[in-house]
């Protein structure tokens, strides 16, 4: 029994209505729950995006300056050229040129191993089944150096590719298995799988897993645009080096206005992870508006609460009780209302939230990690928060009553 | 120096503003109770008994005049000094009994103590207290709800003598008990007038008002 005889009359004025306290505390179950499992699935989407990137983190990304910002759609070629080239941009072209690849090579090549990439989307068809996917083409010298093989090995002539392990699954491919590259209207290219990639995961310089890769003769055999890059990738030795390779690069590059862009993974992730923090900010404010329709519920309960002991607080403050103790028995009431509700939350935001992570982000391996776990005590304080703040009018109200008038109540 | 007054009221007049026009309730009322008085205030229903003891039980203050309780003027006090003044020398025991339905008999006689007093156990004293107006240790545990009427004033009176309070307030204390009942619970009051406690009961039965010292009658809010 508690203590405190103030706290003890809350507590059996809201026994007293339990079955309405119970509905009340409802919305504020279902609130905590919200905002708590949408703010873990944010925490641990990031987790997992950043936790992939940063295994990229060293990897700089030089692409042809459009004008906007960073293009996440991989281009090349002739026909993309004409959609895609930006406003800003100094001259029409949407790609890398040879020459600029070289002064890239020649700058950059102190920090790390350079390399050229052209890729397009573009349609295939594997027996029967057709599809969409991008074709990488890349120096056969450098195929090795940069990849692992799942099984297989790495292209020897045009024809053969190597397959992203997803893009295996999807066509049920096999090494040896023929795919046809092109619209069959236009004519198309076949070509034999003679590896299949490691998962390697989202990335920003390449999608590999769902992707074909081959040689830099067989990708300008079909599309052409040699010397064309879409963009040329540096593998930093160190990734400190960063900051002082992409100084190097604009400084020399960019000297007559804005010709190249260049992306690290690292201020990539920033932005990820922003634009992450954003929407699970929205998300979580969106759930935060069952906590206010909470809000109304539990006022309305307190209101009738205040209503029902008028003549009770009449006699509370005929034999002494202080205004300040009458608005302390009603902002408890609320209070506990709040933390039953927050604490049954709590509870049900684990196991729910448990599986919305689950479902989303695909992997529980953050779940209980601080960062994400922190959402369920944040989330029982803005639940608790907003009880109490329901509960300020209605005990100012009680509070104030004047004691001839409640005790004349009936 | 005479008797102590415990009570000075000096032309107190108590107005309720109401929509329908100002209603009058005590007019210039001037009065002194002495200390260990038994007063009984009578008058039709309507004449402003209850505005009175509720003049001199702190609720309110009045709307003009004086009122000194133990020589304290409380017409320029604010509402918490009222609260600690009503807690320390005062004693409510209504008709309706008013105990707190949710705390048990020996809760609501400990409630005031624990206003006054905080966290200090006085068990044995509640105890006494309710056993002195006749409620044993089981009943104690009761809830108001579940005592008969004559219970439920008994533990009242116990509730308004806690902090052993100087004046005691009775409006119409038998109002809602039978005779044989409301005889027993006036016996209460006469033994705690006996042991000198100032009392001050509104009645309408002549009986009640045999017990007093004096008789104060009102009519219209005056005192005639
Ligand atoms: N809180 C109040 N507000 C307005 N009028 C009141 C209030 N209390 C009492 N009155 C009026 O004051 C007069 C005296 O009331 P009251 O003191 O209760 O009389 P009694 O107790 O003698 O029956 C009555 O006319 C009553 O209607
Ligand atoms: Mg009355």
């Amino acid at each position: 029994m508690a203590k405190d005889i103030i706290l003890r009359l809350s507590i059996r004025s809201v026994r007293l209505h339990l079955l309405r306290s119970i509905l009340a505390a409802l919305g504020i179950v279902i609130g905590v729950v919200a905002i708590a499992s949408m703010g873990m699935m944010g925490a641990n989407m990031t987790l997992s995006v950043t936790d992939q990137l940063s295994d990229m983190a060293n990897i700089l990304v030089v692409r042809e300056y459009t004008g906007g910002g960073m293009r996440m759609i991989t281009t090349g070629g002739g026909g993309a050229q004409a959609i895609f080239s930006g406003s800003g941009s100094s001259d029409d072209q949407d790609w890398v040129t040879d020459k600029q690849f070289k002064d890239i090579q020649r700058i950059a090549a102190q920090y790390g191993t350079i390399y050229a990439v052209y890729s397009q989307s573009d349609r295939i068809e594997v027996g029967s089944l057709g599809g969409r996917t991008t074709i990488y083409g890349l120096d056969t010298a450098v195929i090795p150096e940069i990849f692992t093989l799942q099984e297989g090995a790495f292209p020897k002539s045009t024809n053969q590719v190597m397959v992203g392990p997803m893009l295996a699954e999807r066509f049920g491919l096999t090494l040896g298995t023929r795919i046809d590259i092109g619209n069959p209207d236009e004519g198309t290219t076949t070509v034999r799988v003679s590896g299949i990639l490691e998962e390697r995961g989202m990335s920003m310089d390449m999608n590999t897993d769902s992707a074909i890769i081959g040689s830099q003769k067989l990708y300008t055999g079909i599309y052409g645009g040699e010397g064309e890059y879409t963009q040329v990738n540096i593998v930093l030795d160190d990734i400190d080096n960063a900051d002082q390779a992409i100084t190097d690069l604009k400084d020399e590059l960019n000297k007559k206005g804005d010709v190249i862009t260049v992306q690290d993974s690292s201020r990539m992730m920033e932005s990820i992870t922003s634009t992450l923090s954003t929407l699970t900010g929205f998300v979580m404010s969106i759930a935060g508006i069952s906590l206010l329709v909470a809000a109304v519920s539990i006022f309305n309960v307190m209101m009738m609460s205040v209503t029902e002991r008028i003549r009770e607080i009449g006699i509370l403050r005929s034999i002494g009780t202080q205004k300040g103790e009458v608005r302390r028995m009603f902002l408890y009431e609320a209070g506990i209302l709040g933390l039953v509700g927050a604490g049954i939350g709590a509870a049900a935001s684990l196991t729910l939230g448990y599986l919305v992570v689950l479902a989303m982000v695909g992997t529980t391996s953050y779940f209980f990690t601080p960062q994400s776990l922190i959402y369920v005590p944040f989330a029982m304080a803005v639940g608790i928060g907003i009880c109490v703040a329901s509960g300020v009018y209605p005990a100012w109200k009680a509070s104030n009553l004047d004691p001839i008038e409640a005790l004349r109540a009936e | 120096m005479g008797a102590v007054s415990v009570i000075e009221l000096d032309h107190v007049t108590k107005i309720y503003p109401l929509k329908a026009g100002d209603v009058v309730a005590l007019d210039d009322v001037t009065l002194r109770i002495d200390r260990g008085e038994f007063i009984a205030i009578m008058g039709p229903s309507g004449s402003g008994k209850s505005t009175l003891l509720n003049q001199i039980g702190c609720l309110d203050v009045p709307t003009r005049g004086d009122l000194l309780i133990s020589g304290k003027n409380i017409r320029k006090m604010i509402d918490q000094e009222l609260t600690t003044l009503r807690l320390a020398t005062i004693g409510f025991i209504f008709q309706k009994f008013n105990l707190i339905p949710v705390l048990t008999a020996f809760e609501n006689v400990e409630y005031p103590y624990l206003m006054k007093n905080r966290r200090e156990d006085i068990t044995g004293r509640v105890r006494n207290l309710l056993l002195s107006v006749g409620i044993d240790n089981a009943m104690a545990q009761h809830r108001p709800p579940e005592l008969s009427g004559g219970q439920q004033q008994r533990v009242s009176i116990a509730r308004a003598l806690v902090n052993d309070p100087a004046i005691l307030l009775c409006d119409e204390p038998t109002g809602n008990l039978d005779s044989k009942t409301g005889d027993q619970i006036m016996e209460l009051l006469v033994e705690l007038h006996r042991q000198g406690r100032t009392i001050i009961t509104v009645t309408h039965d002549a009986r009640v008002s045999r017990f007093a010292d004096r008789i104060i009658s009102l009519t219209d809010g005056r005192v005639s």
